[in-house]
């Protein structure tokens, strides 16, 4: 034992450090874990990279997924200042004179979440893009107190999974609109007859699962009183009108998309926006703007009282621990890119995804993009033969294929959404296309 | 110790304007109607954004520079290998709907996180699905509330004690619970009180064990008895499992439900608020309520177990915070058995040791022994017009993190103490001066800190009033 150890023990009195747990009583006691024993760290580091080694990167397999996790080249300078451990090795900023540059950071992550949704206030990020929207969902019902939501069919499946957990609590109904089969887009007539006085909030992304852009302002027309929730891809906003701009009450979208490794799913960051009469409602950490005593700019966290930590079990919501050092990367990378980065990496997603889609319904037995509208960086393909048979020979061909649509949407047989990004070469497409030829 | 933050008059990234000339322009890319007509994000060069965000990165403190003591957050070091493999492209560059023959090396690090989680907290199963510790209670309150409505019974209140965190009945409202307070006794669990609370309507009575007070519930199984021949599910609330590691489990303790903070008791780094990581796990009974998926192993090969019959489903997409759970991987296999034992007794002892140090100087209500925080009431502060924040807000000056403040709220002006194990007797005394210093330093001096942080104390009742939440909403007010 350190000296020092004994000494600590010694000043409190007590022969051994066992003396410290004898107030637990001895039929909960265990003889120590069954677990190993530590080990050197250059042992760690051999072992635990020889089990990642089994993994097939992206870089070693061009992958076509999406579906709410997106490969998007993340410059070294976002990597080199996130590892900055004044940063990483913080908390939550509950003491703001020693936390200004976290919560500097954190203001203008809110501050490119605004501009790029069009939204007057944001919060400081929710888990992922999933949760944000239940969150979203349950604000709308703290706002109008009604009780249905509707949210399109068009959507991947796990959030709408994420979305019921949610509405469980306050048990809340779920409605689905459909699509339009040969725009992907959401049904506007079949959306106007199902929104009642009951309808708290009707949700649409755009892009959607499809990677179809919807039009907000038809839809805004389509909700009547009911508050429009729109879902949105951060850089894609960066060429397109921003859903604040066209009647959105709250935004929410997937926050990985800027400064995030896909990282096998998580962690993510969940975008979270809105108008500014609602900010009261809204749930989790926010900062604001304010001044120090001696007059200068400060930053600090904002209207704590609607937070768990004070308002118990009358919070607006239980988030303590988010994803704020994803939503710093989220700025930093914002911030590198700048206005005409963002503007062009959006311009190129689309332009790389409308020409692998054309290639591929240049193909004999597939049709592709199969909705007729204007997407972003993902697509949809039918294949005349079982796209699951499709996706087995791809992988034989060291190609990731895109994700299956049928088993959820009947109506799409033999459907999968493709993605493609700047990460992708024209190797990588040749390859998909090769690899494809070979499927007929 | 004395201490001085860097403090730069640095603009926000959005007040900066353009030195990167660039066209933007994207003819014909989408329908003209479709476009935006604005976006005001300044061009600038890699550089200016680096030295922005070095500049800001000074003017934050990280318990990478000193002792950050904030009771239930276990704000521990953070080896630095985790870092270094979790950057690694075998770790970043996989995607979650890959095919499972594809993504064998993460899915191993999942199944054996798993399976070393049930051995440390005493279970038999764990999901590592949700993303932070109140999400774990979520989705353990979920478990309670299907667990309880598969064998058709209506159970619609959930009970804590008032020394419980405040996710916890936050966590219960939102899954629809009504929530019961029961009053502590002595700084424990009022037996008497539990017993009258609990009864037919109790879905779960959720605990933390030692409690926020830093005190072991040592009456934990007549607790668990009293809950359970309610028919209730006792909850346990991870956050403090540091000190107890390789001592008992929560399953010897009995137990149902248990959430892990990865991201305190497995040192993953908080990162200014956040990324977590919140698995759950469960004992047998309660084992098919899991969200899916779970990873399995057949003998050959890793897969995601979707197969749970009485599953509440997904509370998240995909599988969990896969980045955080290598890290917390890494911690346990460099930690080990005997390694985690040692986090328990040098926490616990950290936190006895500097109690000592302190009792005699600021009032610590409650006696005996403490695990790995402790809780003093600055009461006395008062006499002298000081607060337990202005307390606070001195100790900056001294170059420590202060503690978590005004938390349990059940002791008056509580300032809430976690050392953690990662700290020197050297820092432990130094911060026992610090305090002891400070109750010697004249009324004003104290009141008007800090003086040597970034800026001086923040109105923070002005940005509740009147919330700026962006530079647009700023720049409109300036």
């Amino acid at each position: 034992m350190a000296s020092e150890e004994s000494e600590m023990l010694k000043e409190l009195g007590v022969k051994s450090v066992e003396e410290l747990f004898s107030d637990l009583p001895a039929e909960i006691r265990i003889k120590g874990l069954d677990i190993e024993k530590g080990l050197p760290e250059r042992e760690v580091q051999k072992d635990v990279m020889s089990i990642l080694a089994k993994n097939r990167t992206s870089g070693e397999m061009p992958t076509f997924l999406g579906a709410g996790v997106y490969n998007h080249y993340i410059p070294s300078a976002v990597f080199e200042l996130l590892s900055r451990s004044e940063f990483y090795s913080s908390y939550t900023p509950y003491q703001p004179e020693i936390s200004q540059g976290m919560l500097q950071a954190l203001f203008e992550y809110q501050s490119f979440v605004c501009e790029l949704t069009g939204m007057e206030a944001a919060n400081s990020s929710m888990y992922d893009g999933a949760t944000a929207l239940a969150e979203a969902c349950l604000m709308s019902v703290r706002i109008n107190r009604k009780r249905k939501l509707i949210v399109p069919r068009s959507m991947f499946w796990e959030k709408k999974y994420v979305l019921e957990n949610y509405a469980r609590g306050p048990g809340l109904q779920i409605e689905e609109v459909p699509y339009d089969s040969n725009t992907g887009t959401v049904d506007l007539a079949q959306l106007r007859d199902l929104v009642d006085d009951e309808t708290s909030a009707v949700y649409v992304e755009s892009p959607n699962l499809f990677g179809v852009f919807e039009n907000f302002a038809e839809v805004k027309e389509s909700v009547g009183d009911a508050l429009l929730i729109a879902g949105a891809n951060p850089l894609s906003l960066a060429l397109v009108e921003p859903p604040g701009d066209l009647g959105a009450d709250i935004a929410v979208g997937e926050g990985q998309i800027l400064g995030n490794p896909m990282n096998f799913g998580g962690p993510t960051v969940g975008l979270f926006a809105c108008k500014k009469e609602h900010i009261r409602k809204m749930p989790g950490r926010v900062i604001g703007a304010t001044k120090d005593v001696n007059g200068r700019r400060a930053y600090c966290m904002a209207l704590q009282t609607r937070e768990q930590h004070i308002r118990r079990e009358k919070a607006t919501s239980n988030i303590c621990t988010n994803e704020s050092l994803g939503a710093v990367a989220f700025a930093i990378h914002s911030a590198i890119l700048g206005r005409s980065g963002l503007r062009k990496l959006a311009a190129e997603n689309i332009s790389k995804a409308r020409e692998l889609a054309s290639r591929i319904d240049s193909l004999e037995c597939f049709e592709s993009p199969v909705f007729k509208s204007p997407h972003f960086n993902e697509f949809v393909v039918r294949s005349e033969i079982s796209y699951l048979n499709v996706n087995d020979h791809l992988l034989k061909q060291g190609v990731q294929g895109g994700l299956y649509l049928s088993a959820h949407l009947e109506d799409l047989k033999n459907c999968a959404v493709f993605c493609t990004t700047e990460m992708h070469t024209k190797e990588d497409h040749d390859l998909l296309i090769r690899a494809l030829e070979g499927c007929s | 110790m004395s201490y001085r933050q860097a403090r730069f008059d640095e603009p926000l990234i959005q007040e900066m304007k353009d030195t990167r000339e660039e066209e933007d322009q994207v003819e014909g890319i989408l329908p003209d109607s479709m476009l935006r007509k604005e976006l005001d994000i300044p061009n600038l060069q890699e550089f200016e954004v680096t030295r922005h965000y070095t500049r800001l990165s000074q003017m934050n403190f990280g318990v990478d520079i000193g002792i950050y003591p904030l009771g239930s957050c276990t704000m521990k070091y953070t080896p630095k290998l985790g870092g270094a493999i979790v950057r690694s492209e075998k770790a970043t560059q996989t995607h979650p709907l890959q095919d499972e023959s594809t993504v064998q090396g993460s899915l191993q690090i999942m199944y054996e996180l798993q399976e070393m989680l049930c051995k440390i907290g005493g279970v038999d199963a764990v999901s590592l699905q949700p993303a932070a510790g109140a999400h774990g209670e979520f989705t353990g309150l979920l478990m309670a509330r299907r667990y309880h409505e598969f064998r058709d019974e209506k159970r619609d209140e959930v009970v804590l004690p008032d020394t419980s965190h405040g996710t916890n009945p936050a966590s219960a409202s939102m899954m629809g619970f009504r929530v019961v307070e029961i009053p502590s006794k002595d700084g424990r669990v009022d037996l008497e009180a539990l017993e009258n609370a609990v009864g037919e309507r109790t879905a779960a009575f959720m605990l933390t064990n030692p409690n926020t007070l830093g005190i072991f519930e040592d009456d934990v199984l007549e607790i668990a008895r009293i809950v359970h021949d309610s028919g209730a599910i006792l909850y346990y609330d991870g956050a403090n499992l540091n000190a107890i590691m390789g001592k008992t489990t929560p399953g010897k303790m009995n137990f149902d439900i248990v959430h892990f903070n990865l991201h305190k008791t497995f040192s993953t780094p908080h990162g200014g608020g956040g990324p977590g990581s919140g698995p759950i796990g469960v004992v047998s009974r309660l084992r098919d309520f899991l969200p899916p998926p779970v990873v399995a192993y057949d003998g050959e090969k890793y897969f995601l177990d979707y197969d749970f019959p009485r599953t509440v489903g997904k509370v998240r997409s995909f599988y969990g915070s896969f980045a955080v759970l290598l890290r917390a991987y890494v911690y346990i296999k460099l930690m080990g058995s005997d390694g985690l034992e040692w986090v328990a007794e040098r926490s616990v002892l950290n936190s006895n040791y500097l109690k000592e140090r302190l009792k005699g100087h600021l009032d610590l209500p409650f006696k005996g022994l403490r695990k790995h925080e402790f809780v003093l009431s600055g009461a006395k502060l008062k006499e002298r017009g000081l607060s337990t924040r202005d307390m606070s807000k001195r100790l900056m000056d001294y170059g420590f993190h202060p503690p978590t403040v005004y938390f349990p709220q059940i002791v008056e002006e509580a300032l809430m103490i976690e050392p953690t194990e990662t700290e020197t007797k050297e820092t432990l005394d130094a911060f026992a001066d610090a305090i002891i210093s400070i109750l010697g330093e004249d009324r004003e001096k104290v009141a008007g800190a800090p003086y040597d942080a970034s800026v001086g104390r923040v109105d923070e009742v002005a940005a509740a009033r009147h919330p700026i939440l962006s530079w647009r909403m700023l720049a409109r007010e300036e």
